[in-house]
């Protein structure tokens, strides 16, 4: 397999990637610029409230507006059905995700969809959104973790009750479940640790960001047939969730995935499209609705607030002995927090013998919580990865050097259970130990410097790949990875370096569903891993074919007589006796024979005809990810800001296929990580409703508030796969947080346990 | 949106009768980072929308060292500062005005607009009343000038009566050893709405040790941006010292009267009221002392 | 209410268009122009996706009424490269792999444009600061900086 020191022609250079000219003159086709004859605009009627009962809606006025179209509300669509379906990355409930498409009897927050419109322009469809008349019965939310957690809470579902450790219960409650993992004996470890720390932490609804909002084109044909454009990390997500919701097979939806604006696990559920189909159907016409950033603020998926203790026991010498954890983590509306990725990741940098880490799934009247770049690990890293500093202070240790006593390596096991492969923590904290930022002193008064890491375990899920031999000997390759980050030069690249032709010969095209075999979403750090996987595999199919063709070609060419059978099978060629090297094709048996990659493919129709290669991939050897960040800041005293002075990421990537592209997966998810820690946060009046809805107020990071961000990429080849890959998207986002807040510590002598640090906060602590 | 007719006036005249004809329905456009803005959230609902960019007073900007400068209510800021002689002679002016939403922002906003929309947390307000400006105001009634400090009365609000409009704003020629310094406090490092701003201008005598006139205003932490007497009177006739400038700040922190809002609290706005009179006052007298000080 | 005709010039061609006065410009190059290069991020002036240059100066066109362009010169992305070459900032924003998803490109493309214009040997900070108000959340802006500065090089030895 692979191998550290193998040599590449193609992996690991820096090619520009292929739909690089449409991206940079705006030609590239996005959701948003759709367009098709006689193409409505559609606009969704959203609850101003965040509990309330839907008594009525009366939607006769805004259909007599002229321009308008189409009106629908939950009555327009099929009565979802109770039941749990395979829709995505993880299991989902068709009945809740319907209701949060379109709700039913209840609002469960402010933004959730209750009726739609569809018009002959958007300024129309918004006019006719004022025209709609909703009797709503206001009841009182619940809106902090903490809250609706307790006896005397609203209940947002009055027929949920609590999966108590796998179990169903008859208890009505918020919490929608309670989970816990358990290792060794951590009553018996904090009682042989000799130094115990125990936190707790608050973190805030934060937001994906990505700047294109959300988009759905759909066209219900008259013979029944679903079609649906959108920008979506997942064509076969959509048109698996859209079939389940409209109650089609799935063989009458075809989605075609527009390049997308940023995802990040935020456009992996559906939201617009079912509306939009629905919408379609009834005006017999096109229909395209594009959220407004309001929109995406209030009704899309942000990832949780949460509410966290920590408690880590050490001995003298560093080593950890014992750990728990307690996870509350807002939902949402519905059920499917990523709680249970936050227990998995959060104590898994660390070989520690006795962990116990209880999750709680608990629903609030806010949007129903979606993925967000290694979901749920970043709330929790916050939390352990602070304690883990406190406890290495405490010890007179350096933060680096505890985590080279207690890191992770092969063979040590999760708290949820598994054993870790191959993998490569400790050479991220070997690493961070002898690079130069952590030689360099930082002077200058109020600064300080803080390290943390982080762990995501990665998917690996289905992919499918399609290479199609051109007669010039150039392929074209076909898949169903959205391309957010460079992927498709990503994939190009492994299919290439397989193949032995050079990367511009190789030609990808995304396609959806009616294009291509199923393929998972992109995302879970999966794309380059598992569909670049398929390519390679689909490109060892293609040289088999070749193998085999050659072979039957040569063996016919024999012109020598044989005497008897034995001796024809001895000199018979067979494909095992066909070698490839460097584009050329050789006969084992004769080293007269031999043809060349352009060769065969100039005479595909003389040999049998076209050659196809396919293949579909699951692949098992999924290798988790690792990180390991350095960050300097500066705090003003009297203000309480936190500027990054420097920051250095060092990340386990198995093998970076193309190093420009890893870097920016790392450079991205830092920076989206340092704007959850300094700023980013939903805030909310005591009504539910978001008050600071826009980009002025939820206060992402812009290049005035950033220093150039370092990368390290560490290689530690991961084995489950041919080119040695380790999904590199997600672990990025989970180490800066902590990070920061460690490097603050370091700066002011003040713990965050509150996480944004923003400047009022900081400023509060240092007022103290 | 809710559908509005755009008319763009020729002359100051025309502008007043549309406005007058129309009163609350009617409202000027200047750079329109404001008020596209409301129209699209539906803060705002307007049957017309009276461009004044094209009035020649409104969109021009004159200055010389003895009348000091003339600057029409719809120039954009990028207009202001891009021009030498005028950010030479004002920088405490340039301070905010190079600070008002982005490098895109600029292209558009105005200084007047930003005025008139009359926003506590205004960039602009608090350092165009620490250089003593005056707004030009053309009404049915005619014109009328009234200094800054007295523009706005309320959040939003503003003495702009029926048919009047904000034509330009009078700056006198800074005197002899002046210097003005604008600070705002926000969270990132552009983009963000002011927790907290504060204008700060001093005159100093011949000596450049003694001020001989302060002007102090806050933005951010009332219902309109302050001029602070008693944070002035901390200064003048007196020699400079740390402990007046430190008495200007808490005074000028006694007079905010901040509320707890998503972009701050009451506590730390108040703390950065302290916090940036003293910035700014010494920003104020460095250049009033000949000093280079760099914009934020 | 009845349409206003405008006319204007786009990336140096005569243009003529019906329009709303409620429309930005924004819309009417998306929705009516066919000029989709020119992106939608925010609608309020915050993001900067949808700039573009007027006159020669960078705004957002979400905020300029579609109206407001008569007379005027408005550039938009769609005019930067020739019929044979990109230009300098697309190659190198390209060679750089300054872009992830690609949305808020032409928006950054139109900015350091305006940028080079006005100060061809821009400093780092100076780009920076010229950039604050284009977000992008894919790349952490590391790459971006960069490719700007590698092309203002370029441009200033052509």
């Amino acid at each position: 397999m692979a191998e550290a020191t193998a040599e590449y022609k193609v992996i690991g250079t820096r090619p520009i990637r292929p739909d690089g000219a449409d991206k940079v003159t705006g030609r590239a086709v996005y959701g948003g610029d759709m367009r098709l004859t006689g193409m409505l605009h559609g606009k969704v009627l959203r609850s101003p409230h965040a509990h309330a009962r839907i008594k009525a809606i009366n939607t006769a006025k805004a259909e007599a507006l002229p321009g308008v179209k189409a009106v629908i509300t939950v009555k327009d669509f099929p009565i979802a059905e109770d039941r749990m379906a395979n829709l995505g990355e993880m299991a989902v409930n068709v009945k809740l995700l319907s209701n949060n498409v379109m709700a039913a009897d209840k609002a469960l927050y402010k933004g959730h969809p209750v009726a739609a419109v569809a018009a002959t322009s958007a300024h129309i469809a918004e006019e006719a959104l004022g025209l709609i008349e909703v009797e709503y019965e206001v009841l009182p939310p619940a809106l902090h973790v903490l809250d609706a957690m307790k006896e005397t809470a609203p209940l947002l579902h009055e027929s949920m009750t609590t999966t108590e450790l796998g179990q169903k219960t008859e208890k009505h409650s918020n919490i929608a479940s309670h989970l816990r993992f358990v290792l060794g004996d951590p009553a018996q470890g904090f009682r042989d640790a000799d130094i115990v720390i125990e936190r707790e932490f608050e973190t805030a609804t934060v937001h994906q960001g990505y700047i294109e909002p959300h988009n759905a084109t759909a066209l219900w044909n008259e013979d029944g047939h679903l079609y649906i454009w959108t920008s979506t990390q997942g064509a076969f997500v959509v048109q698996r969730q859209a079939a389940e919701i409209l109650g089609l097979p799935v063989s009458q939806v075809s989605v075609t995935p527009c390049e997308i604006g940023g995802g990040f696990g935020g456009k992996i559920s559906v939201y617009l499209e079912p509306v939009a189909a629905v919408l379609s159907r009834k005006a017999g016409r096109p229909v395209k609705i594009i959220m407004s950033r309001i929109e995406e603020f209030e009704a899309t998926g942000p990832t949780p607030a949460s509410h966290i203790k920590v408690k880590m026991g050490a001995k003298k010498d560093g080593s950890i002995v014992a750990a728990e954890a307690s996870l509350m983590y807002e939902a949402g509306a519905f059920p499917g927090s990523p709680v249970g990725a936050g227990c998995m990741c959060i104590f898994s940098p660390y070989a520690i013998p006795n962990m116990q880490v209880d999750g709680y799934d608990v629903v609030v009247n806010k949007p129903k919580t979606a993925a967000y770049r290694a979901p749920g690990a970043t709330n929790a890293a916050f939390a352990s990865e602070t304690v883990v500093d406190e406890l290495a202070e405490k010890l007179g240790l350096d933060p680096l050097e505890i985590r080279r006593i207690n890191g992770a390596k092969e063979g040590d096991r999760r708290v949820d259970g598994p054993t870790f492969p191959r993998i490569g923590y400790m050479e991220t904290v070997h690493a961070a130990l002898e690079h130069e930022h952590y030689a360099t002193p930082l002077n200058g008064p109020n600064r300080g410097r803080g390290v943390a890491s982080g762990f995501w375990f990665n998917v690996g899920f289905q992919s499918s790949v399609v290479i199609n031999v051109n007669a010039d000997g150039t392929v074209a390759l076909v898949e169903g990875s959205t391309d957010i980050g460079g992927t498709r030069a990503s994939i190009a690249m492994q299919a290439a370096e397989t193949l032995g032709i050079p990367y511009e010969d190789v030609r990808p095209t995304v396609v959806g569903t009616d294009g291509i075999g199923f393929t998972d979403v992109t995302g879970g750090s999966r794309t380059t891993f598992a569909t670049g996987y398929a390519a390679h595999e689909a490109a060892l199919d293609v040289l088999r074919q070749m193998k085999e063709r050659l072979a039957r070609r040569w063996d016919g060419e024999m012109e020598k007589e044989f005497e008897g059978q034995a001796e024809r099978e001895m000199a018979r060629i067979a494909p095992d006796d066909v070698t490839y090297t460097n584009g050329v094709f050789k006969c084992a048996k004769d080293a007269s024979k031999t043809m060349t990659f352009k060769e065969i493919a100039a005479q595909m129709a003389r040999m049998g005809g076209p050659i196809t290669g396919r293949a579909t991939s699951q692949p098992r050897g999924v290798g988790g990810a690792f990180a390991t960040h350095i960050v300097d800041v500066e705090v003003d005293p009297d203000t309480g800001k936190v500027t990054i002075l420097r920051y250095t990421a060092i990340q386990d990537v198995g093998r970076a296929i193309h190093p420009s592209y890893a870097e920016g997966q790392v450079q991205g998810g830092v920076v989206q990580g340092i704007g959850w820690a300094l700023n980013e946060e939903f805030v909310y009046n005591d009504n539910g409703n978001m008050v600071n809805s826009s980009f002025l107020d939820y206060r992402m990071p812009t290049t005035l508030d950033l220093p150039m961000i370092d990368t390290v990429l560490v290689e530690v080849p991961n084995p489950g796969h041919p080119y040695g890959v380790r999904g590199v998207g997600e672990v990025p986002i989970v180490p800066p947080v902590a990070a920061v807040a460690n490097a603050i510590y370091k700066a002011t002598g003040k713990r965050m346990t509150q996480a944004p640090m923003s400047p009022g906060y900081v400023l509060s602590k240092l007022l103290e | 949106m809710q559908a509005f007719d755009y008319v763009a006036a020729q002359t100051v005249d025309e502008a007043v009768s549309l406005l007058a004809a129309k009163g609350a329905q009617a409202r000027v456009l200047a750079g329109g980072t404001d008020l596209i803005v409301q129209l699209r959230e539906g803060r705002r609902r307007l049957e017309l929308v009276v461009d004044v960019k094209k009035i020649p007073e409104v969109s021009t900007l004159s200055y010389d060292s003895n009348n000091g400068l003339q600057l029409g209510a719809a120039v954009p800021c990028y207009k202001i500062y891009g021009d030498a002689t005028i950010a030479r002679a004002y920088p405490g002016l340039m301070d905010a005005f190079t600070l008002v939403g982005g490098t895109q922002i600029q292209g558009r906003a105005s200084v007047g607009g930003n005025l008139c929309n009359s926003s506590p947390a205004a960039d602009t307000t608090p350092t165009l009343i620490a250089h003593r400006a005056t707004c030009v105001i053309a009404g049915p009634a005619g014109r009328r000038e009234i200094p800054v400090e007295q523009f706005c009365t309320g959040p939003g609000r503003n003495v702009l009566g029926n048919g009047e409009f904000l034509v330009a704003l009078r700056f006198p020629a800074p005197p002899q050893n002046f210097g003005a310094h604008y600070l705002r406090f926000i969270p990132r490092n552009e983009m963000d709405i002011a927790v907290v701003g504060v204008g700060s201008s001093v005159v100093l005598g011949a000596d450049r040790a003694t001020v001989t006139a302060a002007r102090i205003a806050l933005g951010a932490v009332a219902p309109t941006p302050l001029l602070v007497d008693e944070a002035a009177e901390a200064l003048i006739g007196k020699p400079i010292s740390d402990q007046t400038i430190a008495q200007a700040a808490a005074a000028a922190q006694a007079a905010a009267r901040p509320i707890s809002d998503m972009r701050g609290t009451i506590e730390q706005r108040r703390h950065l009221t302290g916090v940036l009179t003293r910035r700014t006052l010494q920003g104020a007298i460095a250049r009033a002392r000949g000093e280079r000080v760099n914009h934020a | 209410m009845p349409k206003v005709h405008v006319q204007t010039r786009i990336n140096g061609e005569d243009i003529d268009f019906l329009c709303e006065s409620r429309q930005s410009l924004l819309e009417v190059l998306r929705d009516d122009l066919g000029l989709t290069g020119t992106k939608e991020g925010c609608s309020n002036g915050n993001c900067g996706a949808c700039s573009v240059l007027l006159d020669g100066v960078l705004v957002d066109s979400c905020l300029v009424l579609a109206v407001e362009t008569a007379g005027k010169e408005v550039s938009t992305i769609e005019g930067l490269a020739s019929p044979s070459k990109l230009h300098p900032l697309q190659q190198k924003f390209l060679e750089h792999a300054a872009l992830q998803c690609g949305i808020c490109t032409p928006g950054f493309i139109m900015a350091a444009q305006a940028l080079l214009a006005k100060n061809p040997t821009p400093t780092e900070h100076e780009v920076r600061y010229w950039l604050a108000g284009n977000l992008c959340r894919c790349t952490g802006y590391d790459k971006i900086v960069r490719a700007v500065l590698d092309a203002a090089t370029v441009m200033e030895k052509a």
